[in-house]
């Protein structure tokens, strides 16, 4: 294959160009895992309104590249290192009842400027990031090496599965946690450990996405699926299929335009959202129908309903 | 240290800068807006490249997108309070955009865009020319300034809305107003402190004075004092120590004074809740 690719209508010559280059290859493997594994924990993330901390982790992405490099270290190291440091400060204090919430805010915010001001000081002593520097905010999906790959593969089974682990008392306690500290569910040493495997999610996603646009992947598939259904098990899936068209379309659009990949997956995210959420609000008639099922469905599904 | 002119100029607007976050600070941690400031500011980043790309006044292009953004969330969010989740959304989706004019202003014109990127970034408030910095001194003093006059109705109708409501204050045009002042703060800031660190200024003087004193005069003035307190002690540690980024300095001394504030606040009597 030589020349710049061009798009055409036949799709499988489309597809066939997009496959000719293993660099492309690699990203699209890379792509499709770290959507696999936001799309799932992001699900969690939503249900339980911690965008905020959520994107306090994919920042700490930043100091931790900026901070491996300064420390000669592996930079992937340097990212799941901080996040699971931030991951830690945070602790239980962010904690999505309302139970004490403003100064919980105040600590994820701090939290984050702190890791940020790191970062810069990091990048400051060491000049030789910088050319690196929007790589590490905005991401490339084109620097994946079959390393890389296989690193992300090994850190989203183990994090899958030890999400799987803690699903349903976990789901318990996002959705009445009064209920679930009453029938014996260690409410409080789920939160921490939902922020950690949060964090490793997020490390992993912000290698291939950047750590500003991590939320393409991480918020926008979970609440499309949301806004569609209230059902764990179907949202899941229809999350994690959001996720993969997301990717997918981003990559491939990216690698036939001018235009770098994170403005398409950002777009896209943004697109299915949007066509989601008027889709619920025509389907279900109007805003009315469409704000009660969002913002009722889960106390329909909550034990306390009845009382 | 006086004696240099940009000394002046960074000291003038950052106390200026520093009272306008500390005292919306104050508000948006009670409000529990944090993560509204914070995509604000990312908001703001994408104001800078945009202005560098159309070829506009800085300044101009950050308060235009920075106050469009802000007053349309607060259009969106029901009660003049956007979604964590739409706030998620959108933000990711400017900064895309952000990304995209990054790569535009790099193919078009050439050489030096880095600098701005990372300038609207991080900051860079020892660069403020003299006017520029007494613009931002009066911008900031009338933000603090319209916190001052809106306090008491805006205090009531943030712990009480309801009952605001029904002694005619208006709930929601007051939030969507300080939504705006949040915007306001954001732009002005991001010259000094820069995009990715304001959140610090908004968000750690503010936490502190939660957790110092339940007092709502007390408390914002104590926020907007150690808001003036870091930023005036990291620009002296950030001039005494070349290699020390100004705004790492700034955010540094204001996540101390929250850390202690923490501890101390943990022991004493139990952080406010209202």
């Amino acid at each position: 294959m030589t020349g710049n690719p061009s798009l055409s209508l036949d799709l499988v010559s489309d597809v066939r160009q997009l496959v000719a280059f293993p660099f492309m290859v690699n990203a699209l493997e890379a792509g499709t895992i770290v959507a696999v594994l936001a799309a799932i924990v992001g699900w969690y993330m939503v249900l339980r309104r911690q965008s905020f901390a959520g994107h306090t982790l994919a920042v700490m992405a930043f100091p931790g590249a900026a901070g491996a490099a300064l420390a000669g270290l592996p930079t992937a190291l340097g990212y799941y290192v901080a996040c699971g440091a931030a991951a830690l400060a945070m602790g239980g204090r962010s904690r999505p009842t309302m139970r004490g919430y403003r100064t919980e805010t105040a600590t994820i915010g701090t939290v984050q400027t702190v890791g940020l001001a790191a970062g810069y000081l990091f990048l400051s002593l060491n000049t030789e990031v910088l050319s690196g520097f929007e790589t590490l905010l905005f991401g490339t999906f084109l620097g994946v090496t079959q390393n890389h790959v296989l690193v992300l593969l090994a850190v989203a089974v183990v994090a899958l599965a030890a999400l799987a682990l803690v699903a349903r008392p976990l789901l318990f306690a996002t959705l009445d946690r009064d209920v679930a500290e009453a029938s014996g569910v260690p409410a409080g040493a789920l939160d921490v450990g939902f922020l950690l495997i949060l964090s490793v999610a997020v490390a992993a996603t912000s290698q291939v996405t950047g750590a500003l646009l991590v939320f393409a992947l991480l918020v926008a598939p979970p609440a499309a699926a949301q806004a569609i259904t209230v059902r764990p098990l179907p949202g899941l899936v229809l999350s994690v299929a959001f996720g993969l068209v997301i990717v997918w379309l981003g990559l491939g659009v990216a690698y036939f335009s001018p235009y770098p990949v994170g403005f398409w997956t950002t777009a896209f995210a943004f697109g299915l959202y949007v066509v989601v959420r008027v889709g619920v609000f025509v389907g279900r008639g109007g805003a009315r129908a469409a704000w009660t099922t969002r913002r009722g469905g889960w106390v329909v599904a909550s034990p306390r309903a009845g009382s | 240290m006086f004696a240099h002119e940009f000394v002046r100029n960074a000291y003038l607007a950052g106390t200026f800068i520093a009272l306008a976050c500390g005292s919306v600070g104050w508000f948006v941690v009670l409000r529990g807006q944090l993560f509204a400031g914070d995509a604000l500011s990312h908001v703001a980043f994408v104001g800078a490249i945009a202005a560098a790309v159309f070829a506009v006044n800085e300044q101009v292009g950050l308060f235009a997108v920075t106050l469009a953004v802000g007053a349309g969330m607060a259009a969106l969010g029901r009660r003049a309070q956007a979604d964590d989740v739409v706030i998620g959304i959108v933000f990711a989706w400017i900064l895309g955009i952000g990304l995209l004019l990054i790569t535009v202003l790099a193919t078009s014109s050439g050489g030096g865009n880095g600098i701005t990127a990372v300038n609207a970034l991080f900051g860079s408030i020892y660069a403020l020319s003299a006017g520029a910095s007494s613009v931002a001194a009066v911008i900031a003093a009338a933000v603090t300034a319209a916190v001052v006059v809106v306090f008491r109705p805006l205090l009531l109708s943030t712990l009480d809305s309801e009952l605001a409501g029904a002694r005619g204050v208006p709930v929601r045009a007051l939030g969507a107003g300080f939504l705006v002042l949040v915007a306001a703060v954001t732009a002005e800031s991001t010259e000094a402190v820069g995009a990715l660190l304001l959140l610090g200024l908004l968000s750690a003087p503010a936490g502190a004075a939660h957790r110092m004193t339940a007092n709502p005069y007390r408390g914002l003035a104590l926020s907007a004092g150690l808001a003036v307190v870091a930023m005036w002690g990291g620009l002296a540690l950030s001039y005494g120590i070349p290699s020390l980024p100004a705004s790492s300095a700034i955010i540094g001394l204001a996540a101390a004074i929250y850390a202690i504030a923490a501890v101390v606040g943990r022991r004493g009597r139990a952080p406010r809740r209202a």
